[in-house]
């Protein structure tokens, strides 16, 4: 039977109404989304059924998973955090920059660690050997950035709009316009990967993935803010976008948490 | 609303998290990525495996991250693990003499992993393991499990982790020894005889 998105609303719905009614009967709020959520389908044979085993991580500080790998100025080039500069001629599309901080469950900036980005094109296409649409490839454009954060946990991008592209979860599948990050914090139970969005798409509600965040409050945070300090003049449109790690880090052991 | 307040405790609230996706590919796998263990390291191991969804079939779109202690039980602190060149922008790869004790492997397309690293040491009140994250298309949040290695036994026994499980789910979490300081450890995300992932709290 074929898989249409009218099938897919429906069950995105449903996963909805079954979080708002645990929240009604007094469950704890869903930052992140649940492994087991069929209406992305990639996920069913994915998830474990067993639930994970709890770590407490005030019992023993000496866990390696309280530590995080360490990345310096030679894991990256003085370029890698600019996307349009990777090729001889400029990439087409609509140049933008990227900013925010990174930071941990208590407001504090995360100094000098990695963050990673990759995207599609502004046609929507990946420069993948796998990827499928038909879409053309951007000969000055690859879509893959790194950087270090600041003392502040700043980072900063310069790269184009991705565009939405279709993918083969049902029939007219669109997935919204984002960039994949990827983060690491001061500690190994803050590792983030996720996906940046842009305000206002109008393919979030039908789109799987952002909707397996079934929290309102918690999707918005996946929704980059249009910042016109960010723009730069005759050059680009700005985006703000802080990230804040889950996880618990070892200032929770100083705290007695 | 992405700009977060941070004089406003409450206000601070986790990004979560999402999927890579199936094109991570030619992003964050790098070369050398499995090749932890410094070049003719003594206390070097390899570690390999499979990792497989509910039915049994391997993944050829996952990649796992390795973290763990050097052979004394401390925790590395170099960077240095994607090291790059300022001439060409690509890759120089790791310097062969330092240990970072972080790897990223992709599986290949039977869904194969496998690094060399070094043995890692004790910490704490825990047997020496390796932390792993597994991250694949479908994988709506990363899963986090732990590489133990066979040998010990009164250490594994005395481990807080795995004293807390039965049997059958115990040995998920054991490597199995395979000679020559190889050691086999699969990952099963669902199903039958599925790996013990964690949560950290």
């Amino acid at each position: 039977m074929t898989l249409t998105q009218h099938d897919i609303d429906q069950e995105i719905a449903a996963e909805h109404a079954a979080y708002e009614k645990r929240i009604a009967d007094g469950a704890p709020v869903e930052h992140h989304p649940r492994r087991d959520y069929a209406p992305y389908r990639s996920s069913v044979l994915r998830h474990p059924k067993q639930p994970p085993v709890a770590i407490d991580v005030t019992q023993d500080p000496e866990l390696v998973e309280l530590s995080s790998p360490a990345f310096g100025e030679r894991d990256i080039t003085e370029i890698d955090n600019d996307l349009t500069r990777q090729h001889n001629g400029e990439p087409i599309g609509e140049r933008i920059t990227v900013s925010g901080r990174l930071l941990d469950r208590d407001g504090r900036p995360i100094r000098g660690q990695l963050i990673e980005i990759w995207q599609a094109n502004s046609a929507g296409r990946y420069a993948h050997q796998r990827e499928q649409h038909d879409a053309p490839l951007d000969p000055n454009f690859t879509g893959v950035g790194r950087t270090l954060t600041d003392d502040d946990g700043r980072y900063h991008f310069t790269t184009i709009q991705p565009g939405p592209y279709p993918w083969r979860n049902h029939v007219n599948a669109w997935r919204p316009a984002h960039i994949h990050f990827s983060m690491f914090g001061t500690a190994f139970t803050q590792r983030l990967v996720t996906q940046m969005y842009f305000p206002s798409d109008p393919l979030f509600p039908y789109d799987p993935i952002i909707q397996s965040v079934t929290d309102d409050a918690a999707r918005q945070r996946l929704v980059a803010t249009y910042d016109h300090s960010l723009s730069v003049p005759e050059f680009s449109m700005g985006y703000h976008w802080d990230i804040v790690l889950d996880g618990p880090n070892a200032t929770w052991i100083e705290e007695g948490r | 609303m992405t700009k977060i307040d941070t004089s406003r405790p409450e206000a601070v609230l986790p990004t979560p998290s999402h999927t890579v996706g199936p094109f991570y590919g030619y992003a964050l796998p790098f070369p050398g990525g499995g090749d932890i263990a410094p070049i003719r390291h003594p206390d070097t191991i390899t570690l390999q495996g499979y990792v497989y969804d509910g039915e049994g079939n391997p993944l050829p779109d996952a990649f796992v991250e390795l973290w763990g202690a050097d052979p004394d039980g401390n925790v590395p602190t170099t960077d240095g693990s994607i090291r790059r060149d300022p001439a060409t922008g690509g890759y120089l790869g790791r310097n062969g003499v330092e240990f970072t004790g972080w790897g990223r492997i992709q599986t290949d397309a039977n869904g194969h992993w496998y690094a060399r690293t070094l043995r890692p040491g004790a910490r704490g009140r825990s047997a020496p393991y390796i932390s792993v994250s597994v991250f694949a298309r479908g994988l709506l949040v990363h899963l986090f499990t732990r590489i133990y290695l066979p040998g010990d036994e009164a250490a594994l026994a005395a481990d807080p982790l795995l004293t807390q499980l039965d049997e059958a789910r115990r040995d998920t979490l054991i490597a199995k020894e395979q000679g020559d300081g190889t050691y086999r450890f699969d990952i099963r995300l669902q199903g039958e005889g599925e790996t013990v992932f964690l949560e950290f709290r």
